[in-house]
């Protein structure tokens, strides 16, 4: 057993690390304000080769392992949560189906333009009537004249405004009355095709999060991705590897809060001495580095599992549940040891806060985390 | 073109100093590329992607260095060489510079860079020292550098000034700050930067005795430098004020 990085990890880490602090940190605060998506982030990340990460270099990737997307996801979150949870979404949501499910043809057209940057990744799954409850899918495509003709909207879908391309679940056929829902990658400047994007959110205003409206969208049959029928199991498999994303993302996010606070604490005084003297902030400080350190482990992994082609649908409900529910924690006490100024946005730890919550909400709650983990212990 | 880089693993710039027994701490510590070495290595990939060639990277240390020259490696360096010393006991710049000298003894080579001084120690002697024992001409501080056909054209540094400098290969030069914008190793890099390459050499190795590269040096005691006080702002006549403060300054700080 090792617990080091190996020689590639180490240097991606300090690569994003420096990255994350330089050009991904400075403007999160404004960018959160104003709403501004990070295109200048990803055109460098795009540079870097870090934009296709874990594909096949056969396709434009960097061919690394889930252990490396993991570290990235959290070095970029830890400087601002919305270019993290972006980059996440654009690899585990966007790229991961095409990847694992794709045709070697649609992997050159699709998987390709998400590798080298051009194009960002994005899944349309969530529907106003279906969430985690796949059954509740009301998109519908139809074959006519050998294409899938699609009606239907989604919402709260990632990245989409950048995507050029997305693969959308949608009910192919109806058996005794079941739905049976596949997967078809749909370009989104298709006609009928429309991408609105004026949600407003709690946190992660930088991130682009997008409502689809699909009217008589025509896309050739060839883009059925994976097999007919087979779009439940599909989105399945695809949310085990986004929830490594999101337990990273959450990992970033609590340090970066923790680290805030420890230099508050050290910095503010009252009563005559820094705030980090009382035992009272100690023992929050101390929970802070704990729960983050096992978070983080959580998350190495459950990515390790899934490097080494084990089932980690358990390790990732893990990692995903205990790392979004610590970070929501962390960040609580990060903004209760900065006190009236942690309730300002200068204090960053409140944009923390804001952007952590949505942890325990996207792919997946923390209770359907907890119904997948009983179904894996044996409930 | 042959170019070479002289670099040296340093405590990373955000490091703490902590002394234990009279010695610096390694405890836990994050080691870097010297910053001033990264503009270095920066530098020499650039000059070798206009004219062509090869850029090998050389540090003396211990196989930890490794991980620094593994990162020059996945910058964009051809080969790296690592020096061991683990067994040389008393090591100064005299010594780095010795041991460097030997090393290209035999070595063919346009132009060496190395940064202006390192962050721990900051002496900036090795580069000189190294070009002295070698017998080519060095430029230290470089801020720009220009090369045409045989022609080298050199900004440097001299304390906020610059001076322009005309030489010719072979030549060692140091980096400054503003030379160049070092790169972030891209992910290709990295993924490429472990096979490339890395060889290590034993200082036995080298045609050279320990007595001959013996330090010239000797530490006597290392202490921190005594923690800063808070200031004091005089108060009064504008006369009155210049009178306190020679007082203070002859009798407190004894500085005159």
């Amino acid at each position: 057993m090792n617990f080091d990085l190996t020689d590639e990890q180490r240097m991606i880490q300090k690569m994003m690390r420096e990255f994350s602090d330089e050009v991904v940190a400075p403007g999160a605060e404004q960018r959160d304000k104003e709403k501004k998506f990070p295109v200048e982030i990803f055109k460098k990340l795009g540079e870097l080769g870090i934009m296709g990460l874990p594909f096949p270099e056969e396709y434009g990737g960097g061919g690394a392992d889930t252990t490396s997307f993991a570290i990235v996801v959290e070095e970029l979150s830890r400087g601002c949560g919305s270019t993290g949870i972006t980059y996440s979404a654009h690899v585990s949501l966007g790229g991961a189906p095409i990847n694992l499910f794709g045709t070697k043809e649609q992997k050159e057209k699709y998987l390709t333009p998400i590798c080298t940057g051009e194009s960002l990744g994005a899944f349309g799954l969530t529907e106003p009537g279906a969430g985690s409850d796949a059954g509740g899918t009301e998109t519908e495509a139809k074959e006519e004249n050998g294409e899938w003709v699609i009606n239907g909207s989604k919402c709260y879908i990632t990245n989409a405004s950048y995507a050029n391309h997305l693969a959308l679940t949608a009910i192919t056929g109806r058996e005794n009355g079941k739905k049976e829902i596949s997967a078809i990658i749909a370009p989104t400047d298709a006609k009928g095709f429309k991408v609105i994007d004026n949600y407003e959110k709690m946190g992660l205003h930088a991130s682009n999060t997008t409502e689809l409206v699909m009217e008589d969208v025509r896309v050739p049959q060839e883009n059925l991705l994976g097999k007919k029928g087979h779009g439940f199991r599909q989105f399945l498999v695809t949310l085990d590897g986004g929830r490594i994303g999101i337990g990273a993302m959450a990992v970033g996010i609590a340090q970066a809060a923790y680290e805030k606070a420890l230099s508050y604490a050290k910095e503010r005084k009252q009563f005559g001495q820094s705030i980090s003297n009382f035992q009272a902030i100690q023992f929050k400080l101390a929970d802070m580095a704990m729960k983050i350190e096992l978070a983080r482990n959580m998350v190495y992994k459950a990515a390790w599992v899934k490097d080494q082609g084990r089932s980690f649908t358990k390790e990732a409900s893990m990692a995903k549940l205990y790392a979004s529910e610590i970070c929501m924690e962390v960040c609580n006490q990060a903004v209760q040891i900065h006190g009236g100024n942690g309730y300002m946005r200068d204090y960053h730890v409140e944009r923390y806060f804001r952007d952590a919550k949505l942890l325990e909400i996207g792919e997946g709650t923390s209770e359907v985390q907890r119904m997948i983990i009983a179904r894996e212990i044996g409930c | 073109m042959n170019i070479y880089v002289i670099m040296k693993r340093t405590f990373d710039t955000e490091e703490k100093i902590v002394i234990e027994n009279g010695q610096i701490s390694d405890e836990g510590v994050e080691f870097i590329i010297n910053p001033y070495d990264e503009y270095a290595i920066e530098e020499a990939i650039r000059l070798r992607d206009d004219n062509g060639g090869e850029v090998t990277v050389v540090s003396i240390g211990d196989e930890e260095v490794e991980k620094e020259l593994r990162t020059a490696l996945a910058m964009g360096a051809d080969k790296a060489v690592l020096i061991n010393n683990e067994d040389i006991e008393d090591s100064d710049q005299f010594t780095t510079a010795s041991l460097l000298a030997a090393y290209f003894e035999d070595k063919e080579y346009d132009l060496i860079l190395g940064g202006n001084v390192s962050n721990d120690n900051s002496t900036g002697q090795v580069g000189p020292r190294l070009a002295e024992q070698l017998d080519i001409p060095y430029v230290t501080t470089i801020t720009k550098f220009e090369l045409d056909g045989e022609k080298v054209t050199i900004e440097r540094d001299v304390e906020g000034d610059v001076e322009v400098i005309e030489t010719s290969l072979p030549l060692l030069v140091t980096a400054q700050q503003g030379l160049n914008d070092p790169r972030y190793p891209s992910l290709p890099g990295i993924m490429k930067a472990k096979k490339k390459p890395l060889e290590e050499i034993d200082y036995d190795d080298l045609d050279i005795d320990e007595d001959e590269i013996e330090a010239k040096t000797e530490t006597v005691e290392i202490f921190l430098p005594p923690k800063k006080e808070a200031g004091k702002i005089l108060e009064g006549e504008l006369d009155e004020q210049v009178q306190e403060l020679v007082k203070l300054l002859r009798q407190e700080a004894k500085v005159i």
